[in-house]
């Protein structure tokens, strides 16, 4: 299961649709083995491109370093897909390089829901996750995914 | 000659877990010969079978990403330092060209 502030959420959700319809992308550290994400830093999307994410070489080189001196890991890498579902493409399995990693996915085909959904990927299986949200107003509610706008939330729960 | 060569979390099931090996060579191509030669198996993550880099591995000498000052031809110096990153890539759509 992924926990994640509402906050750090909002955030990702913010990036995505300032981005879209290019694909957005971007880590969210933690300490290292905690599986906490708790230091979000949006990432460059290198290609520039509604299909394709691939962060800044320099720019992944200073962040990974910045981690490693701060004792952090990416706990959480995520990106979106501006036309399609929050479901990792081929190419996403494919290229999937961090086994201890959330890959969280943001959808924003749709212009009033975002459609938001994690999953683990190693050696080419995809396992999906329910992500818990957590923070200020909230009852923490699991999911599997759930729909954000600017004025409501929706979650969709599934038993 | 001694490199430090800093291994990504994903290729250390090649080093026994290290996160940073010693190596030597004086240009990238020799540094993976050498890497290869005491954990085998490592260069062939990294280069394809035509020599050349895989498209989505990052390797930094020192500050400067390879790909900028030669590639596989890159000049190493005593106490270099290279870092082996995995791009992190992806998308919705399908990939073209090579795959890693």
């Amino acid at each position: 299961m992924l926990r994640i502030d509402r906050e750090i959420v909002d955030a990702i959700v913010a990036h995505a649709r300032r981005d879209h319809p290019d694909e957005a992308c971007g880590v969210v550290a933690g300490p290292a083995g905690s599986d906490r994400p708790v230091r979000h830093i949006p990432m460059t999307n290198a290609e520039r491109s509604p299909t394709f994410y691939r962060f800044d070489s320099m720019e992944q080189l200073r962040v990974w370093r910045e981690m490693e001196d701060r004792n952090e890991e990416p706990v959480v890498i995520y990106h979106s897909h501006t036309a399609t579902e929050a479901y990792p493409s081929r190419t996403d399995i494919n290229l999937a390089s961090e086994p201890g990693a959330h890959y969280l996915l943001v959808s924003t085909r749709d212009p009033e829901v975002t459609e938001i959904r994690s999953f683990r990927i190693v050696d080419g299986v995809v396992t999906e996750e329910p992500v818990q949200i957590v923070g200020a107003d909230a009852t923490a509610v699991q999911s599997y995914k759930f729909g954000h706008s600017p004025t409501r939330l929706d979650y969709e729960c599934r038993a | 000659m001694a490199i430090d060569v800093r291994i990504p979390t994903i290729l250390r099931s090649y080093t026994g877990g290290a996160k940073s090996v010693e190596a030597s060579g004086d240009t990238l191509a020799a540094l993976f010969a050498d890497l290869d030669a005491r954990y085998p198996g490592l260069r062939a993550r990294l280069v394809t079978e035509d020599g050349s880099l895989h498209r989505f591995v990052n390797v930094y000498i020192n500050d400067e990403d390879v790909r900028f000052i030669g590639a596989m031809d890159a000049k190493l110096s005593d106490g270099d330092t290279v870092t082996i990153l995995p791009a992190v890539a992806g998308g919705a759509g399908p990939l073209t060209g090579q795959r890693r």
